[in-house]
């Protein structure tokens, strides 16, 4: 089920805002999916609650269930058992407050870089259309590009155009499905300390999946690691870092230690 | 920082630049050599019934003369423009739900593949019967012949929309009429002008076919006519150079509205 009358200011969804009761609880969720006749375990019991404002990263190696996981917590996917509540309301379907950025790929190329960070705003007045779009034009850093379309812009412009996109219904919740993971190695850098920027300019609740232990330490507040198939919470990790981190003090490579240890991997090659 | 980091990139390999006018002198000098071939040829055999390009073109004179030329362009286009936009109004909204539906497309879909090969050239005798040797049989064949690419064409476009554009027009909170509107018509748009060209090329083709035996104005008319009238090859040929240019500028119309930027992403390397 699909709001369609989807709060857009802020104004219209107060409620939990700064309250100590979690935003998003997570409980028990499990997945199977049924392929040739017989069934494949994708998650398993998952139970976690991501507070307001939080910056939580769900790491996991490929095929863990991870972007499942985010897929259920976005309403896209049904579980199996258990079930998501946002605010204490359960997730039932997709929903404009909670915004979901997938790679890239997920800009419209058929709109200008206007028309697709407008995507989401038919229900606010012109006026009022243009000064988002001018705000977050400027927020990602994509100024005198207004008017170009997709396919002229390099991956790291495109995945600005997303998160803009995203950004300007002013959701309480953005699902970031490995957003980067497309992205050249110097652009990833790049795009994490925006998104980091973004973050503490907007505090927004933010669950990130990703498969790249660096990021994670780089970006969370917490690790949720993931188990291989089916995935299930294996620990989780405070990073007890402020921002900005320093890649090379002690602490940062301490805790990232730790989780290659977790995952069962020497960090030596 | 604010700024972006990166350039453009390099266009792609789909949109180089024409080498200006090399572009345009390559064919005409084509066009032009053909043209001395094809005078030369005549000239050298002493041909009595095949026309030099110079009768030909004292041929489209004569025609203009008459006040026949236009007429006739005008006929055989405005038959096209009737069959083709019925066939765009009612194969566009059936693409869709096609594409959309997968219990309307397994209903429909096998019947639409075993009409679809039959040329429209053979519902002739049945388009006669039906609506006589009039307009109407005519512009039933150019329907029929522009149907089937048009809901082929949309039903695979909707068919290949990418997940994650529904998605995210899920989440935005569309319903599904503004989720055809916004997304799945746009995404679909590169597919369906290519069905829309494809189509209007064969209803150009059948045109001609259908004026031959349906009616008694129009190119195709004036081809079998001249022929029938006096053996007025000069005329034969120019009414197929006049059909040929006529096609061209069809085409070109469509690839026109392909190179509009908000369908252009769909064309890359085309």
């Amino acid at each position: 089920m699909t709001s369609t009358k989807g709060p857009l200011t802020p104004a219209l969804s107060p409620e939990g805002r700064g309250s100590v009761s979690p935003k998003v609880r997570i409980e028990r969720l499990s997945k199977t999916f049924q392929t040739n006749g017989h069934e494949v375990s994708v998650l398993n019991d998952v139970t976690l609650d991501v507070r307001e404002g939080e910056l939580v990263c769900i790491l996991g190696p490929s095929g863990c269930g991870k972007s499942t996981l985010l897929n259920i917590v976005g309403g896209f996917v049904p579980p199996t058992s258990g079930g998501v509540t946002i605010d204490g309301e359960p997730v039932r379907g997709p929903d404009p407050r909670r915004v979901f950025v997938f790679q890239e790929r997920g800009v419209f190329p058929w709109l200008t870089v206007e028309g697709n960070i407008g995507f989401g705003l038919s229900r606010v007045s012109a006026a009022e259309k243009a000064r988002r779009i001018a705000h977050y034009v400027r927020l990602v850093g994509l100024e005198g590009f207004e008017t170009a379309y997709p396919q002229e812009l390099s991956g790291g412009m495109k995945q600005r155009v997303e998160v803009a996109r995203a950004l300007a219904v002013d959701p309480d919740v953005l699902y970031l499905d490995e957003p980067f993971g497309a992205l050249d190695s110097i652009t990833r850098l790049v795009m994490r300390s925006e998104l980091l920027r973004i973050w503490e300019a907007e505090r927004k609740t933010i669950l990130f999946v990703t498969h790249d232990i660096e990021e994670s330490v780089q970006l969370a507040d917490r690790i949720v690691v993931l188990s291989a198939r089916p995935g299930a919470i294996r620990k989780i990790v405070d990073v007890d870092l402020a921002h900005p981190r320093d890649l090379s003090s002690p602490r940062y490579l301490a805790l990232r230690d730790s989780i290659f240890e977790e995952i069962g991997l020497a960090h030596r090659i | 920082m604010s700024t972006p980091e990166s350039l453009l990139e390099p266009l792609p390999s789909g949109e180089r630049k024409p080498g200006s006018l090399l572009t345009v002198l390559l064919p005409l000098s084509t066009a032009a050599l053909l043209i001395l071939a094809w005078h030369v040829l005549v000239v050298a055999t002493g041909s009595e019934i095949f026309p030099s390009p110079m009768e030909v073109l004292r041929g489209v004179g004569e025609l203009a003369q008459k006040g026949v030329l236009a007429s006739y362009i005008g006929d055989s286009l405005w038959r096209v423009a009737c069959g083709y936009v019925i066939a765009l109004v009612l194969g566009i909204p059936l693409g869709l739900a096609l594409g959309w539906y997968p219990a309307a497309a397994a209903a429909l879909n096998p019947v639409i593949q075993v009409l679809r090969p039959i040329s429209a050239l053979a519902w002739i005798p049945i388009a006669i019967v039906l609506f006589g040797v009039t307009n109407l049989a005519a512009i039933f064949l150019i329907f029929l012949a522009s149907f089937f690419p048009i809901v082929v064409a949309t039903m695979n476009g909707v068919r290949n929309v990418p997940m994650m554009y529904l998605s995210a027009g899920r989440n935005f909170g569309l319903s599904v009429p503004a989720l055809f509107a916004r997304v799945i018509l746009p995404a679909a748009l590169p597919r369906v002008l290519t069905g829309l060209r494809v189509a209007l090329g064969v209803a150009w083709l059948v045109v001609v076919a259908a004026e031959m035996l349906a009616v008694d104005s129009g190119l195709g008319y004036l081809v079998i006519d001249s022929r029938n009238a006096g053996k007025r090859y000069d005329l034969v040929v120019a009414a197929m150079l006049l059909i040929g240019l006529i096609g061209l500028g069809l085409n070109s119309l469509v690839r026109l509205i392909e190179r509009m930027r908000a369908v252009r992403w769909g064309f890359q390397g085309s």
